[in-house]
C-alpha cells in the first residue's frame, strides 16, 4: 500500500483543471472572442494534463488522509480521458459550427467532465467516486442536449438523465449499505477486513447494487437500453467522448473496487456477476448491431459489444485481465474518437448522412477518410495488426488463465459476428459506387484527430509493449 | 543456433515496397505495375538466396531471427524455415511476380491499391510460412486476410461482395477458436515450465503432455481453423464462391498459396503439438479427405462454368493433401508437400488459362466455347500441358505427388486399411473424366461459336512468359523429383519422428 505523504504536486493535473474551468469561465464572459480562445486553450490543458500524468506514473501516493491516490493507475487513466477530451476537441473545432452549438460552455462542460473523470480514477474513497461520478454525469447529461432547439438532442438528454438518476439511485443505495454494514466508507478499511464483512449479506448487497449502477455506466447489458438512443441522438463528438472516456472512467472506478484479490478469493458472486453481463454485452451488443444501418447507433452497440469484452476481464480478476482492460480502454479511445470523427466529417445538417448508404463509393471521394475508417473498423473489429486486437487478446487471455474458457470462447465467438457490421461498412466505402454526391466537410481539427487516431491505432499495434509495460508495472 | 536476417529482409521486401507504392501517383499505373513487379522479384532473389543458404541435410530450424516483442508476454518475433517451409516460399515468391505480370491488362481501376494489396498479401503469406512463434504465426495469419478481401471485394465478379465477406467471416471463425487455443497453450506451458511461451519449439516439449481430453480440444481448435483454410469437406462453401468472385489474379494467389497455408498448418502444428489426438483422429481426418476428393471431383465434373470447375478440383486436389498428411508416413508426407507445389503450380496455371479467355471473349461457359483448338493452337497446347498435369499424368508433376500418396497411405499403419487408397485412387479417374471432357468441349470440334472467331486470338508473349516458367517446373518434378524431395526429407522425417517419439507402438 502506498504510504500517507505531501506530494501534492501529483495532483497538478487536477488543479490546472480546475482553474482552466475557471478561466474558461471568464474567457467566456469577458472577450468576444471567446470561440477562437477556447478550443486552443482547453486543447492545451488536455495536452499538458495528459503527457503531465504519463510523466508521474512511476510515483504512488495517498493523499487527504487516504481519501485519493494519486499517481500508478490514477496516472494512466488521467492520459486516457485527457488525450481522449483533446482528440475530441480537434475533432469539434469545426463540427460544431455545422451543428450550430457554437457556445463557448460546450468546452467548459467538457473540461468539468473531464476533471469529474480523473476524480474518479485517482478516488481511494467511495464518497470521492460519487462525487467525481456526478461531476462527470451531469456534464454528459447537459452536453448531449446542447442544441437545445433539436428533438433528438432533448430527446437523449432527457433519456440519459433519467436513465442515469436512477442508476445513480443504486449506486447510493449500494454506498448507503456498504456504509451501513462497515462503518467505513474508505476503500482501505472495507478491504483490510473484507473477509469480515463478506459474510454479511447487506454488505454483499450493497456492492452488488454498487456494480449494478457502473454497469449502467459503462453500458452493459442488461442495463444498455438508454446506450443506443443516447449515442444516436447526442452531437457525434460527444457521443465519441462519452463512448470512451465516460467508459473508462466508469471501468476506473471498478478496478478500484475490485482491487483486492479478496474480492475474488471469498464469495463466488461477484466474479458470477461480471461473468453473466460480460456474456449478455458481447452477445447483445454482437447481434443486434448486425440490425442497424445508423452508423451512430451501430457504433452505439458496438461500444455495448465492447463493455462486454473487457467485463471478461473483470470477471477474471487477475493482474494480466486489468492491464488488459485498460490497453483495451486506451485502443478503444483512439478507435472510437477516430470512428466518430469520420462520421461527424460526413454527417451532413440536421443529422443527415449517418446511414450507411453516405458511406457508399467513399473511397473515391476521400481516399484518407476512407482508408481512415476502414481502419478504425477492421481495429474494432479486432483483427491484427492493430490496437483492438491487443486489447481483446490480453483480457482473454486473463480469462484463461482464471479457467473461464469458456467465456473467452463466447468473446471469439460474438467477435465473429462483430466482424460482420464492421465489415459492412468497408464493403460500403471500397466495393459499392456512390449513391449519393455530396461535400465533405473540409476541416483541419478533424483531420488531425483522424490522423493521430490512426497512428496510435496502428503504433500500439505494431509496439504494444510500449503501452503494456507502463500499465503492467503500475498494476499491484 | 546462428542468427541470420535473410528471411527479415525477404519479410521486410514486400512490406516496404506496398508501403513506398502508396506514394506514386495513381495515374502513373505503368510505372506502379513496374514497381511491383520488380519488388516481387526482388523478393523471389532473396528467397533463392535463402534457398542457397539452407542446408538440406539439417533438420532443425534454420536461418532464424529472434528478437524480443512482447516481452511481458513473451512473445518474440522468431522466423525460421526448415525443408517444407522453404520450398513454400519459394513457391510463393514464384507465383507472385507472375500474378503481377498475369494482371497487366486485366486489372485497370485502382492499380496502386491492387499493388499495395499484392504486395501486403505476399508478406503475409512469407510470414506465415515462416514464422515460428504461434503467435506470430496467429497475426500473419490473421493480417492477410485484409488484403485478400480487397481483392476479392473491389476487383472481383458481380457477387464479389457476398463472396469477400463469407471468404473473411469463415477464416476469421476457425483462427479466433485458434487464438484461444494459442494462449491456452501458453497459460499451460506456464503451469509447466513456470513462463508463458508461445515459442514453437518450446511448445513441441509441452504438447504431447496435454491430457489426452483436453489435448483434443486443442487439436480440435487448430485443426478446424486449418481445415477451414484447406478447405476440407464440409468446411468447404467459401471456396468456390471466393475462387469464381476473385479476379485471376485472386484466384491464382488464393489456389496456389492461400490454400497451402491450411495444410501447411496441419504439418507443422497440428501433428507435433497434438501428435495423440492427430493419430487417434487420423481415420476420421482421412475420411473426411476422401470424401472430398470423390465429391470434388464429383461436383466438378456437372460444373457448366470453367471457373468453378477449377475451383472445385482443388477441394479434390486438397483431399489428397490432408490424406497424405494424415496417412503419417515419410512417402505419404513428401507426397503431400510435393503435391501442395503441385496443385499451386498446375491450378495456379490453369486459373491463368482461364482468365486468358475471359479477357477476351468474358465468358467463362464450357458452351460458349468449342472447337478453339483451330483458332488459338498455341492457347489449346497450354491448356492441355496445364490439364495434363493436373490429372496426374506420368511424367508431369501432378503424377509424383499423387503416386507418392497412394503408396504412403496403402502402408500406412495409422489407417491400417487399404480401403482409404481405394477410394482416393477413384479420385485420379474422375479427375482425368472431368478436366478431359472438359477440354475436349472446349477445344476439339468444330468451331460452334462465330463471336469466337472475331474475339479468340492467341497467347501473347506476356502471357507466354507467365506460363513457360510454370511448365518449366510442372515437367522438371515430374521427371526429376529429387530436386524438391530432397529438399524436404529431413523435415518430414523429423516430424514423423517427433510424432512417433509419443506414441512408439503406433508408428514404426
Amino acid at each position: 500500500m502506498p504510504s500517507n505523504n505531501y506530494e501534492y504536486y501529483l495532483l497538478l493535473p487536477q488543479i490546472i483543471l480546475g482553474v482552466g474551468i475557471i478561466l474558461s469561465i471568464v474567457i467566456e464572459i469577458t472577450t468576444k472572442k471567446s470561440e477562437e480562445i477556447l478550443p486552443w486553450f482547453s486543447a492545451l490543458i488536455f495536452l499538458f494534463t495528459g503527457i503531465y500524468s504519463l510523466m508521474n506514473i512511476d510515483k504512488n501516493f495517498l493523499l487527504f488522509g487516504g481519501m485519493v491516490e494519486v499517481g500508478g493507475k490514477a496516472s494512466i487513466f488521467n492520459f486516457i480521458f485527457n488525450i481522449g477530451a483533446f482528440l475530441t476537441i480537434l475533432a469539434s473545432t469545426d463540427y460544431i459550427k455545422k451543428y450550430g452549438i457554437y457556445y463557448g460552455e460546450y468546452y467548459i462542460l467538457i473540461q468539468s467532465s473531464v476533471l469529474g473523470m480523473m476524480v474518479m480514477a485517482m478516488a481511494h474513497d467511495i464518497l470521492i467516486i460519487f462525487i467525481g461520478l456526478e461531476l462527470m454525469s451531469i456534464c454528459f447529461y447537459v452536453l448531449a442536449g446542447i442544441s437545445r432547439k433539436r428533438f433528438s438532442n432533448n430527446e437523449a438528454s432527457l433519456k440519459y438523465f433519467l436513465l442515469g438518476s436512477f442508476a445513480t439511485g443504486f449506486i447510493v443505495y449500494g454506498i448507503a449499505l456498504i456504509y451501513g454494514s462497515t462503518g467505513s466508507t474508505s476503500i482501505q478499511i472495507i478491504f483490510e477486513n473484507f473477509t469480515q464483512y463478506i459474510s454479511n449479506i447487506l454488505f454483499v448487497v450493497g456492492m452488488l447494487l454498487f456494480f449494478v449502477g457502473f454497469s449502467f455506466k459503462i453500458a452493459a447489458v442488461p442495463f444498455h437500453m438508454w446506450v443506443p438512443d443516447v449515442y444516436q441522438g447526442s452531437p457525434t463528438s460527444i457521443s465519441g467522448l462519452m463512448s470512451t472516456t465516460g467508459k473508462a472512467a466508469a471501468f476506473s472506478v471498478l478496478l478500484i473496487m475490485l482491487g483486492s484479490s479478496l474480492v475474488y478469493s471469498s464469495p463466488i458472486v461477484f466474479r458470477n456477476y461480471f461473468a453473466v453481463i460480460a456474456l449478455l454485452s458481447t452477445i447483445v451488443g454482437s447481434i443486434v448491431a448486425i440490425a442497424q444501418t445508423n452508423l451512430k447507433r451501430m457504433l452505439a452497440y458496438s461500444s455495448i459489444a465492447h463493455a462486454g469484452y473487457m467485463a471478461i476481464g473483470l470477471a477474471a480478476g487477475n493482474k494480466y485481465s486489468f492491464a488488459g482492460i485498460i490497453f483495451y480502454l486506451a485502443a478503444y479511445v483512439f478507435m472510437n474518437i477516430g470512428a466518430f470523427t469520420v462520421i461527424s466529417l460526413i454527417e451532413g445538417e440536421n443529422e443527415t448522412r449517418l446511414d450507411l448508404d453516405s458511406y457508399a463509393g467513399l473511397h473515391s471521394k476521400n481516399p484518407f477518410l476512407a482508408a481512415m475508417m476502414s481502419l478504425f473498423m477492421f481495429a474494432l473489429a479486432g483483427i491484427p495488426p492493430m490496437a483492438g486486437f491487443f486489447g481483446k487478446y490480453y483480457v482473454f487471455f486473463g480469462a484463461i488463465q482464471e479457467d473461464l474458457t469458456w467465456l473467452a470462447i463466447i468473446g471469439v465467438l460474438s467477435s465473429v459476428i462483430s466482424v460482420y457490421f464492421y465489415l459492412r461498412v468497408v464493403v460500403y466505402i471500397y466495393f459499392m459506387n456512390a449513391k449519393e454526391s455530396f461535400e465533405i466537410q473540409k476541416s483541419f481539427g478533424s483531420n488531425l484527430a483522424i490522423a493521430i487516431s490512426g497512428l496510435i491505432v496502428l503504433f500500439l499495434g505494431f509496439f504494444p509493449d510500449t503501452l503494456l509495460n507502463l500499465i503492467v508495472s503500475v498494476i499491484k | 543456433m546462428m542468427t541470420n536476417e535473410i528471411l527479415t529482409y525477404l519479410l521486410l521486401i514486400p512490406i516496404l515496397g506496398s508501403v513506398l507504392v502508396l506514394f506514386f501517383k495513381n495515374e502513373q499505373v505503368k510505372l506502379i505495375r513496374w514497381f511491383g513487379l520488380v519488388v516481387s522479384l526482388i523478393a523471389f532473389l532473396i528467397s533463392l538466396i535463402a534457398y542457397q543458404k539452407f542446408d538440406s541435410s539439417n533438420s532443425a530450424f534454420q536461418l532464424t531471427h529472434q528478437i524480443v516483442w512482447i516481452k511481458s508476454l513473451n512473445v518474440s518475433y522468431f522466423v525460421g524455415v526448415d525443408g517444407i517451409s522453404l520450398i513454400l516460399v519459394l513457391l510463393t515468391t514464384f507465383i507472385t511476380p507472375l500474378t503481377f505480370l498475369s494482371t497487366w491488362k486485366a486489372i485497370e481501376k485502382n492499380v496502386r491499391m491492387f499493388t499495395f494489396s499484392l504486395l501486403f498479401l505476399e508478406a503475409g503469406m512469407i510470414g506465415v510460412f515462416i514464422s515460428l512463434d504461434v503467435f506470430l504465426f496467429y497475426i500473419f495469419w490473421e493480417a492477410m486476410l485484409i488484403p485478400m478481401y480487397f481483392i476479392i471485394g473491389i476487383w472481383g465478379g458481380e457477387r464479389r461482395i457476398y463472396a469477400a465477406v463469407k471468404f473473411f467471416i469463415f477464416t476469421m471463425f476457425g483462427s479466433l477458436l485458434m487464438l484461444v487455443a494459442i494462449i491456452w497453450l501458453a497459460v499451460y506451458s506456464s503451469n509447466i515450465n513456470g513462463f508463458f511461451t508461445t515459442n514453437l519449439i518450446e511448445l513441441y516439449k509441452v504438447g504431447p503432455t496435454i491430457p489426452a481430453q483436453i489435448q483434443a480440444w486443442m487439436f480440435g481448435a487448430f485443426f478446424l481453423s486449418f481445415a477451414i483454410k484447406v478447405p476440407i469437406f464440409p468446411l468447404h462453401t467459401w471456396l468456390p464462391d471466393a475462387h469464381v468472385e476473385a479476379p485471376t489474379a485472386g484466384s491464382v494467389i488464393l489456389a496456389g498459396v492461400l490454400l497451402k497455408m491450411g495444410t501447411y498448418g496441419l504439418v507443422r502444428f497440428c501433428l507435433p503439438l497434438f501428435p495423440q489426438s492427430a493419430i487417434h483422429y487420423a481415420p476420421i481426418i482421412s475420411v473426411l479427405a476422401i470424401i472430398g476428393i470423390i465429391y470434388g471431383a464429383l461436383v466438378s465434373m456437372v460444373q457448366t462454368d470453367m471457373k468453378k470447375l477449377v475451383a472445385y478440383s482443388s477441394v479434390s486436389h486438397l483431399g489428397f493433401v490432408v490424406l497424405g498428411i494424415f496417412a503419417m508416413t515419410v512417402e505419404s508426407m513428401q507426397g503431400a508437400v510435393i503435391q501442395m507445389i503441385n496443385h499451386g503450380l498446375s491450378t495456379g496455371a490453369l486459373f491463368l488459362l482461364v482468365g486468358v479467355v475471359y479477357e477476351r471473349t468474358h465468358k467463362r461457359e464450357i458452351a460458349f466455347y468449342g472447337g478453339i483448338a483451330k483458332l488459338v493452337p498455341l492457347y489449346s497446347t497450354a491448356l492441355m500441358i496445364a490439364m495434363l498435369s493436373s490429372v496426374g499424368l506420368p511424367g508431369l508433376n501432378g503424377f509424383i505427388g499423387e503416386f507418392l500418396i497412394l503408396i504412403g497411405s496403402f502402408k500406412s499403419p495409422v489407417l491400417n486399411s487399404f480401403w482409404f487408397t481405394a477410394f482416393a485412387a477413384t479420385g485420379v479417374i474422375f479427375a482425368a473424366v472431368y478436366l478431359l471432357w472438359m477440354y475436349q468441349r472446349v477445344v476439339f470440334g468444330k468451331v460452334t461459336n462465330p463471336e469466337l472467331e472475331h474475339e479468340l486470338t492467341d497467347l501473347n508473349a506476356r502471357e507466354f512468359i507467365v506460363l513457360i516458367p510454370i511448365f518449366i517446373f510442372i515437367v522438371w518434378i515430374g521427371i526429376y523429383p529429387s530436386t524438391f524431395l530432397n529438399m524436404t526429407e529431413v523435415s518430414v522425417k523429423s516430424i514423423l519422428q517427433q510424432i512417433s517419439q509419443t506414441s512408439v507402438n503406433i508408428l514404426k
